[in-house]
């Protein structure tokens, strides 16, 4: 997994997945849902984010719903990393499932919005070009580097299948 | 009131016992024992899907991946957030799930019967000591019965219907004691909302277990109301020991229970990350106000915000004993002009045990309107959607904006009772007032 630059978009604690994928578009395209992806609490947020960009949060990002569409969502706008004090624990899962970049971050209230990040994802660097801060963080989870590396759970899972074949 | 285990790990004493869910996990896994921080992979006893998350998520991936379920006589179907169609949409995604369990010959399929954690409750189908995962966060419903059931997001349940395992990171448990008898009209539901103010909604890492002389008092509707809100605590799961009334629930459900069912208990020496005692006698009903389940207190600090819609439904709050409480208070009594009450009960099998004992029928001669069986506007996918800034009193477990509509609705939780007398009296209200009063005396 390569470094990922982007701006950063700042949110506080507690930012749910009824906000990142409200319920009234469970039917609709995922190019639907998208375009309403976090608009209970910053409207600009899908217009404007752009692919590579960075979502920095409080506490208990993700809190609630087994929903794959919140992490789904944020992915379909091209976030290229999630930086959380701490995570709802469906999401998180749900997030290294679809092979999102997903750090706990416990500095995360010292990124100002708009920052210019630049992160490893796997060494747990995040350099923030802005304020010329550099910091180290816990990488990610080392029983799951092999379904991150393959780029997330179902081409791992073809991985493990074809083995299965092949043995 | 808490013992919080602060001290460095050099400094405590080597716990010897382990808590129910580690025993269960520690099954699962194949092992003698695990602990609290361990990484491990277990067997999958029981997928529950549903047609949100289920089938028309995990059918594509199935056909990418070109393999068939590992066990289709593990998985259970139910059909509870689309039903019943009301649009094209509705109506192809439904389809789908029939398809799906016909392609598969999945022998266990509930369509249109109730909402899937009620469901597998009434059918006895979550037993103490399985290791059970389902594609919906209320999934920790299922640990009101003894066993470790938890959910996940479609793409993980795409890879334990695939391969029938799933990994854990073994949780610490926090275990929450009540002791004493709720005073009228206070029940489970308000037990949870001030947990979700105690306890915080950011428990990951944890399994909240529940115990003491009130929850072994309880019914298993009442104990599942503790386990799915769980889910608002953020828990990994919540789950109660079980005993002779969880026993007696899964017999009466037309299934036996392992003759060893009850081994699945926490040993007295079991290490807990905290241990709180509360007093069920001195709680008063409360209410959470927009937009976390956290932000909740006593009924009367509420008192006199003006309700358009009360809203019985859900997993948590539509089963027989939730729409008997509501019952209890609007008995002789009528929801107040201007405010709506509206009741989806959880499951089929609720509507025919609440018309044969007359509960459904004071129910609506008290102006309720009724919906049909399903996860409705809970999360604004069924009838009852809430409008532009319209406040909402409900009996459902989540009030995060826009959940059950519109982003400028405002959603109050609470218990049915709590929910019934705010829509006789127009306004949030204490119930105990009006369940100490008889019908018709009430200045309303």
């Amino acid at each position: 997994m390569t470094q990922i630059g982007g701006a950063a978009w700042v949110f506080g604690d507690g930012v749910d997945t009824d906000v990142m994928a409200p319920g009234l578009y469970f039917k609709a395209s995922m190019d639907v849902m998208a375009r309403h992806c976090m608009e209970a609490i910053d409207p600009e947020f899908a217009a404007r984010i752009v692919p590579g960009d960075i979502v920095v949060a409080g506490r208990n990002f993700g809190v609630g719903s087994a929903r794959e569409q919140a992490p789904m969502a944020l992915q379909h706008l091209g976030v290229g990393a999630i930086l959380a004090e701490s995570y709802g624990r469906i999401f998180y899962r749900n997030a290294l499932n679809f092979g999102i970049p997903t750090l706990v971050f416990p500095q995360a209230g010292e990124i100002a919005a708009g920052d210019r990040l630049c992160i490893d994802p796997l060494a747990g660097r995040i350099e923030n070009r802005t304020q010329a801060r550099t910091y180290t963080v816990a990488g990610l989870p080392e029983h799951l580097l092999a379904m991150i590396a393959a780029g997330g759970l179902m081409p791992y899972l073809k991985q493990r299948i074809a083995a299965r074949g092949a043995s | 009131m808490s013992r919080n285990d602060g001290a460095p790990n050099w400094l405590r004493r080597m716990p010897t016992g382990y808590h129910i869910a580690q025993k269960i996990i520690a099954r699962a896994a194949g092992r003698d024992a695990v602990m609290p921080g361990e990484i491990v992979t277990c067997s999958v006893d029981l997928a529950l899907l549903l047609d949100s998350g289920g089938p028309r998520r995990i059918w594509p991936r199935l056909i990418e991946l070109g393999v068939g379920v590992w066990d289709p006589d593990k998985i259970v179907v139910v059909t509870d957030h689309f039903t019943p169609a009301v649009d094209a949409e509705s109506a192809a995604i439904l389809k789908l799930t029939r398809d799906f369990v016909r392609e598969f010959a999945i022998p266990r399929f509930f369509d249109m019967q109730g909402i899937g954690h009620v469901v597998l409750a009434e059918n006895g189908l979550v037993q103490p000591g399985m290791f059970a995962c389902g594609g919906d966060s209320h999934s920790s419903n299922g640990g009101a019965f003894g066993c470790y059931m938890a959910g996940f997001g479609a793409i993980e349940m795409t890879g334990v219907v695939v391969t029938g395992e799933i990994w854990l990171q073994v949780p610490r448990a926090v275990r929450v004691n009540w002791s004493g008898a709720f005073g009228a009209g206070v029940a489970a539901k308000d037990v949870m909302l001030l947990l979700c103010r105690e306890l915080g909604i950011d428990n990951a890492h944890h399994v909240i277990e529940f115990g003491g002389d009130t929850v072994a008092a309880m019914s298993m509707n009442e104990r599942t109301t503790l386990t799915n809100m769980a889910a608002e605590l953020g828990a990994e799961t919540g789950i109660v020991e079980p005993d002779e009334t969880t026993l007696a629930a899964i017999r009466a459900a037309g299934q036996e229970p392992a003759a060893d069912a009850l081994r699945w208990r926490s040993d007295a020496d079991a290490d807990y990350a905290a241990v709180h005692a509360f007093d069920a006698a001195a709680l008063a009903p409360q209410v959470a106000a927009p937009h976390s389940p956290a932000n909740s207190g006593p009924v009367d600090s509420f008192a006199d915000v003006p309700v358009d819609q009360a809203y019985i439904g859900a997993c948590v709050g539509a089963k027989l004993s939730d729409l008997r409480m509501a019952a209890a208070v609007l008995r002789g009594r009528r929801v107040a002009a201007g405010t709506r009450l509206m009741v989806a009960p959880a499951s089929q099998r609720v509507i025919r045990e609440a018309t044969a004992d007359g509960t459904l029928q004071t129910l609506v001669d008290a102006g309720a309107y009724l919906l049909p069986t399903g996860c409705g506007a809970c999360a604004a996918l069924g009838a009852g959607i809430l409008a532009e800034d319209e406040v909402c009193i409900s009996s459902t477990n989540r009030n995060f904006r826009g959940r059950m509509g519109a982003n400028s609705a405002s959603v109050y939780l609470g218990s049915p009772y709590t929910v019934a007398a705010s829509a006789v009296a127009g306004r949030i209200a204490d119930p105990r007032e009006m369940l100490s009063q008889e019908p018709g005396s009430d200045p309303a």
